[in-house]
């Protein structure tokens, strides 16, 4: 069965503006996905309308079989929601923002105060429990989310940008209880703009661009389209001019260091033999930008959302 | 599932909210309505003599408490919800699996319960200035239980159609607190020139004044039937009005 399972999905804003232009997608149980696109793509939108916080303007949305409009109570049991922004009673104590959050889901008592103890561990939050969240850190602030979303145990987990603004060392800590609790049967949705982390987290993808679908496949099939890898070279040496060697492009960046576009067809050995030859020692190489990065590039219009 | 937990755990919040804020929301109406009963009922009281019989003082209680009830009920749901919906906490309660009835009556509980709060803290107050031998204490409760219920409804819809902080004074100020004054706290109806009488008729709160006067020391200007009927129409009203907002997702939703 599938976790989320949208259909023609359509949203007008009252100012007239076409958000989402009938999209369709399908994410099956226990997936980790990937939901991206650039800023103003329609993905907090498309979110919005799953979590019942925006009115679609036509098209429907089913969570684990369940139809959001007529079968509501249980679509919205198997779904916890952190949203991209801060919504939570700023006067309130991380505990009581959690614990209500239960409550609203039906939990009883005891069970909610067990799983709120829980969560609030797993989040790392637990010495903060009795604080007002209004003098929590902006990457606490986002792990109360996360616990908020988890208390009620949902079937279908969506993360709207967790990760932003987030240092790396709880970045890293809030990979891993994803990866957790993915593992142990929750389905994942993710947005984020690190395309690094869902290219090592998720296993399927969509891009969304403008309202609308404009990719959706499992990772590795989409990596597998990728040609050309791009590598920067750190040389010991410097260098006057970029050496022509054929088959690769090499331009000059720096004193000491090339950048070469690989085609995944002829591979590394013989650059570095032929750098040899040219009596270029390499250092060392990185890769230069994200691979997921590069085919988001390609298939996105580079303009900023503004001008298209 | 279970929508009673869900209740339970929007009252206890709105309960504690303005609990814990006493200095601002339990203290106050007991200041004002002191002061009230000092300067109206003992100083200026003493010269008026009675009305229908009652002493100035036993006469103003009850319209104090009743107004003191109307105010806090209609001030707790409108700046609650509003403040809830400003800081978009509302949508804990939008992505959960909780009705809108559920939603609606966990706000106008909180606004019924500190209605009645303060109704209770006043009337205690009175206690030291007038004493008042309850007489009908069924009509007292449920006038005042429904007063509280009506005005909740009524600081909900406020706060849904609110679009800011100015949005949610407007209605109290400009409308409660003139309705309340001419609703005959201080005065009764037939003290007043005719076509005057008739005008202050079309002020609903009239009714639950003197329903609620008639409650504690037995006298009114209008018949008890029609104040219940009139309060009873309102929350019916006002509660499918509020219903049919949730439902559209007025103010709250895009
Ligand atoms: N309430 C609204 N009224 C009108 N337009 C809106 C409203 N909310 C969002 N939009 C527009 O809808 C488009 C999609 O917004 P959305 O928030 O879904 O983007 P997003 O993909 O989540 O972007 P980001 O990565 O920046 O969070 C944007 O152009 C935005 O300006
Ligand atoms: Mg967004």
């Amino acid at each position: 069965m599938n976790a989320l399972s949208i259909r023609n999905l359509r949203k007008t804003y009252n100012n007239g503006f076409e958000a989402l232009k009938g999209i369709n997608l399908e994410v099956e149980a226990g997936d980790f996905f990937a939901l991206l696109g650039p800023n103003g793509a329609g993905k907090s939108t498309a979110i919005g309308i799953i979590s019942s916080l925006i009115n679609e303007t036509s098209g429907s949305v089913s969570i684990f079989g369940h139809d959001l409009k007529t079968d509501r109570s249980k679509a919205k049991s198997c779904l916890g929601l952190v949203p991209q922004e801060v919504n939570f009673n700023q006067f309130d104590t991380v505990r009581s923002i959690v614990l209500n959050q239960a409550g609203y889901y039906g939990t009883p008592r005891k069970l909610a105060l067990q799983r709120t103890e829980q969560c609030l561990k797993q989040m790392d939050l637990w010495d903060k429990r009795d604080t007002v969240s209004r003098r929590l850190s902006g990457g606490m602030k986002r792990r109360v989310m996360i616990a908020r979303a988890m208390v009620h145990a949902p079937k279908l987990l969506i993360l709207d940008e967790p990760t932003a603004g987030v240092d790396i060392e709880i970045r890293r800590s809030m990979w891993k209880m994803m990866q957790d609790v993915n593992q142990q049967g929750t389905t994942i949705i993710l947005t984020t703009h690190y395309l690094e982390e869902a290219e090592s987290l998720c296993r399927n993808i969509a891009i969304i661009d403008q309202g609308q679908i404009v990719e959706n496949s499992d990772m590795a099939s989409l990596l597998a389209r990728l040609h050309v890898d791009h590598f920067v070279l750190d040389l010991a040496g410097p260098v006057a001019t970029a050496p022509v060697i054929a088959g690769y492009q090499i331009e000059r960046i720096g004193d000491k260091a090339l950048n070469v576009a690989v085609p995944k067809e002829i591979g590394l050995n013989q650059l570095f033999s032929q750098l040899s030859a040219h009596n270029i020692k390499v250092i060392s190489m990185k890769n230069k930008s994200n691979r997921l990065e590069q085919l988001f590039m390609d298939l996105i219009d580079s303009k900023p959302a503004e001008e298209r | 599932m279970n929508y009673f937990i869900a209740f339970r755990t929007l009252v206890t919040k709105e309960t504690f909210r303005f609990i814990r804020i006493w200095p601002q929301t339990l203290l106050p109406p007991a200041i004002t309505t002191a002061l009230y009963f000092l300067i109206f009922g003992k100083l200026i009281g003493d010269r008026i003599g009675t009305i229908s019989g009652a002493t100035y003082m036993d006469y103003i209680v009850p319209g104090i408490i009743l107004m003191s009830v109307i105010s806090h009920s209609y001030a707790n749901v409108v700046s609650s919800f509003y403040s809830t919906k400003f800081q978009r906490n509302i949508e804990e309660l939008l992505v959960a699996p909780v009705p809108n009835w559920v939603i609606l009556f966990g706000y106008v509980s909180g606004g019924i319960i500190r209605g009645l709060l303060v109704g209770i803290v006043v009337a205690l107050i009175a206690l030291f200035f007038a004493d008042i031998a309850v007489n009908n204490a069924l009509i007292t409760v449920t006038i005042a239980i429904l007063t509280a219920t009506l005005f909740s409804l009524a600081g909900f819809i406020n706060a849904v159609l609110a679009e800011s902080f100015d949005d949610i004074s407007i209605i109290p100020n400009f409308v409660l607190t003139p309705l309340s004054y001419l609703g005959g706290v201080f005065y009764s109806v037939s003290m007043l020139p005719g076509v005057w009488q008739t005008i202050s008729m079309g002020n609903p709160i009239l009714y639950m004044i003197n329903a609620f006067r008639y409650g504690l020391i037995g006298v009114t200007d209008i018949d008890i039937q029609l104040a219940f009927i009139i309060t009873g129409g309102f929350i019916v009203t006002l509660t499918l009005f509020s219903l049919f907002l949730l439902h559209k997702g007025i103010g709250i939703k895009n």
